[in-house]
């Protein structure tokens, strides 16, 4: 949630000469313990593991070939376009729908706080239960998504049955869940801008859409950023829902590199998605890393 | 201050809850509690508990714990992870032939070939439960099933139909059936292992085209793609999708949809493993005579045969602590006893590969379509993955795309030739 | 805006969040509510008969009682493994943001390896084993620990970068030693995060499905994700009980919302954007 304040987070410190710190490093100890010993220590593990051909009884070392195995499955280019298409759309439409739902809930609307309440509340259901209830809802001849569309005489899609519209569709139902958490975060940038910038504004006769460019706009700057950020490593690494949803089907038209990874690892192919968790791994960092630090200098030097 | 009060009072509750699960794992002392896994759905857990209780009341000292897993893919991996860290339950039911093989049976399954009840076991399905030692590792579960197409009586009998040998006759009578405004061909693409039967229960067809086709393809010799025979599979999937003969939702539609359109008439035929007859007998009782069976077509009715799947197999974990109890479940199983407490749970679904071993009188009408093909004079042959270890992870979303049109059947059918090399390296079968 | 204005778009939007975020959930109710026949339609209409009751005995005693077992598990693991994971996160993000150092910049790479990288399960088996916490509910408590850390030292250390030094002086200065620093004056500050913390793991855990199912295997170890998975091969024809197993598992997360609604925004407003 807050890559974006990294930056601010690194204020210089007064060198200290005590011997008794009140910061003292064995604090990181329990912490550093348990995810050293059950995250840490496991994955630097695997990383031996996805050189080899690993049938989880035995082992044989094959360099490379894992690398090269998983660049040439035939799913991998499209499950590589269609996790960037996920995660672009995803995150694009949390951000613009996110700050609309921010600015209309910090507005003096009428029954806020139910609105507010209504946006969030799918966050906290399990993705499982989402994923079924929406395979329920956007069947094709029976769901209730296009029963409703019939009613006006509109013939609606196979929402995941379409090989071109199964992706997008599992998309929209991420948006549905997880835009109440980017709409809480705008909520609390926009709630932080000082008012009497509005109302100078105001004295100064601008329009409320003037105001939303001006004065929103920029300042919930921080809060685009951890939305931007928070919804595209979701995106990238997303699985869970796709895999309830479709299962990166029909056929392989909705696979995306989680999805591509976990059936190596179910078909028992374990060396082979070891190195594809670690090929996700650098592409995401080679995405997040370069883009956080290019947000952030530039609020920095706002 | 205050607020440390609070902090304490949830430290103190979390500590209480920490105390409770110690307390909660304790184990009975006296009787010997056998862990059974098997995998969830409503038929295999009224199997296991039948058994359980038959079992049971025959053992008062042992008590067998049922537990369940997923079943398909997200299950061989389950049962893998947990042989390969030495968690598996005491006995575990798994599928026999190539998934069999590739759980490593010689090292983490008990070798029950000098078990007295082997005698008992008819050899074809010793066969799917022998490691590459030469020892049988597994007890037979389950009956024996045929991968075929079931077919709506009724429609059959209102339109004066023929049950189809070739699959000349097979679409002749679908467009007979589109044309009364019936479904003919039922696919239910939502639950996608059901799309490989087109493919996989060709097999007989295959094997009679292209006698051997088996071992070479084991070999890296033979491939779906260059194989004439081998290909009709994928072709057969894309022609009742290009014929428009499938439901309008067979996309969507789940197994369950699909047996429920079959039983209750709404359409012709859906081609499924035999197993589905327990479900159908549960759901729909009213319906279970409506539905009969017959194997795929073929190009030759003279030469046409059951493709035919093994039941499951009943294995003992190597690191059990309890072998002697589990070897006596697994006598249990194999025994006519077993089998009676299987009937009494879901009724007869097919013939018990134990001697000894008898289905009722009255039994459904699909199954006894489908006993003559196991019977003396009877044509099957086993599918392809009781008789050569490699079968591709992908096949069902492949067949999937061609059933759909999303792919060719002839880029289909090189796909999964290309999906079966990893298995077959993974295995380390030479000429890979 | 104009007061009729005002009236005009509140009505809207109510109108359209009503139809957008909330039939969904109706939706899940009335099919809890419906005989099975009848919920096999998936139409959105009104019950015929009432059968809540019925599906709810048969949910809560199938298979043994499994979901009140699940209920029991899921609630000691999400309690336990959010309680340890706000001490020892708050813990790492207050010396963190203290101390900046080498090992400053090493500990928050680490961190977002930790948000990046895919846990893998079976060397994670193999070291819970050696440990002897495979298949207990410690072990599971602790992974879901492990694995939530990083998102909460980052959540922590950007608030505590809000509590001014001068405290830390005053305290010492009086003689307060590390850990009562931490304990009496930073932990408590930091409530507003600490709810975010709380709010955003619990549902999390709460909601996990992949971790218990392979590191806490075993019937008596059951989580209630878990469940839904379960009834969901075993009742597919029956959508009825699927949904009144929906419904009974969002209870507990509709419970932690109600109670926390003010304080999601409030911890977000004061922690996660200002910073």
């Amino acid at each position: 949630m807050t890559l974006a304040t990294d930056a601010a987070a690194g204020r210089p410190s007064v060198p200290r000469r005590s011997i008794r710190t009140p910061y003292p490093t064995w604090f990181f100890l329990p912490a550093a313990v348990i995810y050293g010993v059950l995250f840490l220590f496991p994955t630097l593990a695997s990383l031996f593991f996805s050189m080899t051909r690993w049938t989880l009884f035995n082992w044989t070392f094959i360099g490379f070939g894992n690398f090269i195995q998983f660049f040439n499955e035939p799913f991998l280019v499209g499950g590589l376009i269609n996790t960037l298409i996920y995660a672009t759309l995803t995150s694009g439409l949390k951000v613009v729908l996110g700050l609309l739902f921010g600015v209309l809930l910090t507005s003096e609307i009428w029954a806020r706080d139910y609105l507010r309440s209504v946006v969030f509340f799918p966050v906290l259901v399990s993705t499982v239960g989402v994923g079924i209830t929406f395979t329920v809802l956007m069947h094709p001849t029976e769901g209730l998504i296009n029963e409703s569309l019939a009613l006006i005489g509109v013939r609606g899609p196979g929402w995941l049955t379409d090989p071109r519209l199964a992706l997008i569709s599992v998309a929209l139902v991420d948006v549905w869940k997880g835009v109440g958490l980017a709409t809480v975060i705008y909520i609390a940038g926009i709630v932080s801008i000082p008012r009497d910038y509005y109302e100078a504004a105001r004295i100064d006769g601008t329009n409320s859409m003037q105001r939303f460019w001006n004065i929103t706009l920029p300042l919930a700057r921080p809060a685009t950023v951890t939305v931007v950020l928070l919804s595209l490593i979701g995106g990238l690494r997303s699985f869970d829902l796709i895999w309830s949803m479709t299962r990166g089907g029909p056929g392989f038209t909705s696979d995306v590199i989680a999805s591509v990874i976990y059936k190596q690892y179910q078909a028992g192919f374990y060396g082979l998605s070891t190195a594809g968790n670690v090929v996700l791994f650098i592409l995401v960092a080679l995405i997040i890393v370069p883009l956080s630090i290019f947000l952030n200098s530039r609020e920095v030097s706002r | 201050m205050p607020r440390s009060k609070n902090w304490s009072v949830l430290a103190g509750f979390a500590a209480g809850l920490t105390v409770m699960t110690a307390l909660s794992g304790s184990a009975f002392a006296d009787t010997t509690t056998l862990t059974f896994l098997v995998p969830s759905g409503e038929e295999n857990v009224a199997r296991a508990q039948s058994l359980a209780k038959a079992f049971e009341a025959a053992n008062p000292d042992i008590k067998v714990d049922i537990d369940t897993r997923p079943g398909g893919a997200e299950g061989d991996n389950l049962i893998k992870t947990r042989l390969a860290t030495g968690e598996m339950s005491d006995v575990f039911q798994y599928n026999s032939g190539s998934l069999f093989q590739a759980i490593n049976p010689q090292q983490n399954l008990v070798d029950l070939s000098g078990e007295p009840w082997q005698a008992d076991v008819q050899d074809i399905f010793k066969k799917v439960v022998t490691a590459p030692d030469g020892t049988q590792r597994g007890a037979p579960i389950g009956t024996g099933m045929g991968g075929g197409i079931y077919y709506n009586k009724k429609i059959y009998s209102d339109l004066g139909l023929q049950v189809p040998k070739t699959w000349a006759e097979f679409m002749a009578n679908n467009a007979k059936i589109k044309a009364a405004g019936k479904t003919p061909v039922i696919q239910t693409f939502k639950d996608t292992w059901t799309s490989q039967l087109f493919v996989l229960g060709d097999f007989f067809n295959v094997n009679v085209a292209e006698p051997g086709f088996a071992t070479k393809f084991t070999a890296n010799q033979a491939k779906f793609a260059t194989s004439p025979a081998a290909l009709k599979g994928f072709e057969h999937q894309a022609d009742v999708f290009k014929a428009g003969y499938l439901n309008d939702d067979f996309g969507a539609a789940t197994y369950d949809d699909g047996l429920r359109k079959l039983a209750t008439g709404e359409g012709a035929h859906y081609p499924m493993l035999t197993f589905a007859i327990g479900a159908i007998k549960t759901t729909y009782p009213e319906h279970i005579d409506d539905v009969g069976f017959f194997a795929m077509p073929g190009d030759d009715a003279a030469k046409n045969g059951l493709t035919v799947w093994m039941p499951d197999g009943l294995y003992i974990s190597g690191s059990s602590e309890h072998i002697d109890a589990a070897k006596k479940f697994a006598a249990f199983v194999a025994s006519p006893a077993g089998c009676e407490a299987q009937t009494a749970a879901l009724g007869a679904t097919g013939p018990y590969m134990v001697k000894g071993c008898s289905l009722p009188k009255d039994v459904p009408g699909a199954v006894a379509d489908l006993l003559p093909y196991f019977g003396e004079n009877g044509a099957a042959s086993p599918a392809l993955e009781f008789v050569s270890p490699v079968k591709g992870p992908s096949l069902e979303q492949i067949t999937v795309e061609v059933g759909s049109g999303i792919r060719s059947p002839a880029d289909g059918a090189a796909l999964y030739d290309e999906d079966v090399k990893k298995q077959a390296q993974q295995l380390g079968l030479p000429g890979w | 805006m104009s007061p009729q204005r005002q009236y005009i778009s509140g009505v809207l939007a109510i109108l359209v969040s009503t139809v957008v975020f909330v039939i969904p959930f109706i939706f899940i109710l009335l099919t809890a509510l419906k005989d099975k026949k009848e919920a096999s339609l998936r139409t959105f209409s009104w019950p015929t008969s009432f059968h809540i009751w019925d599906n709810l005995v048969q949910v809560i005693k199938a298979r043994d009682y499994m979901l009140l077992t699940a209920f029991v598990n899921s609630t000691i693991l999400t309690v336990a493994s959010v309680a340890l994971m706000v001490v020892f996160g708050a813990m790492v993000g207050f010396v963190l943001q203290r101390r900046p150092s080498i090992w400053t910049s090493i500990a928050g790479f680490f961190v977002l390896v930790g948000l990046i990288m895919p846990p893998a399960v079976v060397p994670t088996i193999w070291v819970l084993q050696s440990l002897g916490l495979f298949k207990t509910l410690h072990g599971m408590i602790l992974i879901e620990v492990a694995y939530g850390l990083s998102f909460s030292i980052l959540l922590f250390r950007a608030f505590v970068a809000t509590i001014p030094r001068e405290l830390d002086e005053a305290a010492t200065i009086d003689g307060a030693g590390s850990l009562q620093l931490f304990f009496r004056i930073i932990l408590p500050l930091l409530k507003p995060v600490v709810v975010t913390v709380i709010v955003v793991q619990s549902v999390a855990i709460f909601n996990d499905f992949t971790n218990p199912l392979y590191y806490l295997p075993g019937k008596q170890n059951v989580t209630v994700q878990l469940t839904l998975y379960n009834f969901q091969s075993m009742f597919d024809t029956s959508y009825n009980l699927l949904f009144t197993n929906v419904l009974l598992i969002t209870i507990p997360p509709l419970i932690v919302f109600l109670f926390f609604n003010r304080q999601i925004v409030a911890g977000m407003t004061a922690g996660a954007v200002k910073g």
